[in-house]
């Protein structure tokens, strides 16, 4: 029991203190809009990517309004230059609290195109 | 060329290059392939992509093979089942003796058996010809690599870190040559195109076979040109001149 409200007291620390109910810190780097308004993007982004990603892949679309790499270019963090790692990382902060699982980054890259540094894929070996 | 082309081609703004070539050394040309699309529009089934690779301009350089693992993330392989996309296969006519180097990829045929095997529809052909893995979908049952008489195929069998922001890849997934599909639909050359011609050799032509006016087109029309395993009917979008 103890640890359990630990573990809960420590996960809390994670969000911002918005009175009773906590809620996930969301850090917005860039200013300007978002490429939808702000509530159609908190309920709908994940239609959005899946649209996204069969036009891309399937038939060659390259518009670049709903692409994952353009999240990424505005969304990744200033201090890691990710939008993933930790609970105050754009795309884990909603997620971690929610409960959401992506695999999208066992294979799309987290940093924006200009900071991917050059390289080659290296194997992380099994987990 | 209709006006309808000659407008997209300038608001693409690829225009210059997409008319003649890129000289890159003397009497080096690369061609660039002369569909730009607009990004919002899909890929047509009027094009057929396809390369043409030249082997008697080809030896034992590797510049296509390094290119491809810098421009797609793919390390160099150190075991058998790591993933290769391309790779140099020596060919010699037993009787002369003479040896020839070619580079094999993905020949993303027109009739591919890796789609037909394939029990989700991850493997498919793209409208303008390029044979790809939709990772999204693909399960990694390897099917398709056992059905590519080219072999092809590879599978992903380690977690990946530092993937190009533009070629994702990851653990579990089947991958291929994907003809640099990335820079195709941004109207430029697949990068072992362009590091062949960088190299001095320009052994490999990329560009669709569909357009009468396009440099692959007219060589195929003009030289002999063998697909590898015509008899398999696949008909493959790659072609090769001097074997
Ligand atoms: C197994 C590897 C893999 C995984 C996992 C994966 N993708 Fe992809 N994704 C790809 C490949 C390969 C492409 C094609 C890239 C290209 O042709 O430019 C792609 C393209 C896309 C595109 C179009 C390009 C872009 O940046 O807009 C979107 C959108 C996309 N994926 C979304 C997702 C989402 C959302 C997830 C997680 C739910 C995901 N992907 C998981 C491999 C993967
Ligand atoms: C041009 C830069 C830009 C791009 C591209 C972009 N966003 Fe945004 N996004 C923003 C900004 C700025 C905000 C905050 C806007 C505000 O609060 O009015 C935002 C807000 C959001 C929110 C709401 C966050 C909250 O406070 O609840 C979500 C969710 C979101 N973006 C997801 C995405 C996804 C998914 C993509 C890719 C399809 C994407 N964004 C592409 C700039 C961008
Ligand atoms: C405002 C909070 C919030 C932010 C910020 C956010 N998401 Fe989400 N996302 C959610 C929620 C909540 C769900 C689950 C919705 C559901 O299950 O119905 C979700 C689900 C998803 C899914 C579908 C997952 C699945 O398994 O089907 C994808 C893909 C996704 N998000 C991508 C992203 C990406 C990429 C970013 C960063 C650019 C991002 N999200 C940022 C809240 C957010």
């Amino acid at each position: 029991m103890i640890v359990a409200l630990t573990v809960a007291a420590a996960a809390t620390a994670a969000y911002a203190d918005a009175g009773r109910v906590p809620t996930p810190k969301i850090v917005i780097e860039k200013g300007g809009k978002c490429v939808e308004d702000v509530a159609v993007m908190r309920r709908n982004h994940m239609e959005f990517l899946k649209h996204q990603r069969d036009d891309t892949m399937r038939r060659g679309i390259r518009s670049t309004k709903h692409s994952l790499q353009q999240c990424i270019d505005c969304h990744a963090s200033r201090k890691t230059g990710s939008v993933v790692g930790s609970n105050e990382n754009f795309c884990q902060s909603c997620h971690a609290y929610a409960a959401v699982k992506l695999d999208c980054f066992e294979c799309h890259s987290t940093k924006p195109k200009a900071a991917a540094a050059a390289g080659t894929a290296v194997a992380k070996g099994n987990p | 060329m209709s006006d309808v082309n000659r407008g997209r081609r300038q608001f693409i703004g690829w225009g210059a290059a997409a008319l003649g070539g890129l000289t890159l050394a003397p009497g080096v040309m690369l061609f660039a392939p002369a569909q730009a699309r607009a990004p919002e529009e899909a890929a047509s089934s009027r094009v057929r992509w396809g390369l043409l690779i030249d082997t008697t301009q080809c030896d034992g350089c590797t510049a296509c093979i390094e290119a491809c693992r810098r421009e797609n993330h793919v390390a160099a392989p150190s075991r058998k089942t790591d993933p290769q996309w391309i790779r140099k296969v020596e060919l010699k006519d037993l009787r002369s003796g003479k040896t020839h180097s070619a580079p094999v990829m993905c020949q993303h045929c027109e009739h591919p058996p890796c789609v037909d095997v394939c029990p989700t529809g991850a493997s498919f052909k793209r409208a303008d010809g390029i044979v790809l893995v939709d990772r999204h979908i693909c399960i990694g049952c390897r099917y398709c690599m056992m059905a590519c008489p080219y072999k092809a195929r590879s599978f992903v069998h380690e977690a990946l870190t530092d993937q190009n922001p533009d070629v994702p890849r990851g653990k579990g997934c089947v991958e291929s040559c994907t003809l640099c599909v990335h820079r195709v639909d941004r109207g430029r050359n697949p990068a072992c195109v362009e590091a062949c011609a960088a190299a001095g050799r320009n052994a490999i032509v990329f560009g669709d076979l569909n357009d009468p006016n396009s440099e692959i087109a007219k060589r195929v029309a003009t030289y002999a040109s063998t697909q590898i395993r015509a008899d398999l009917g696949l008909n493959p979008g790659v072609r090769y001149q001097g074997i």
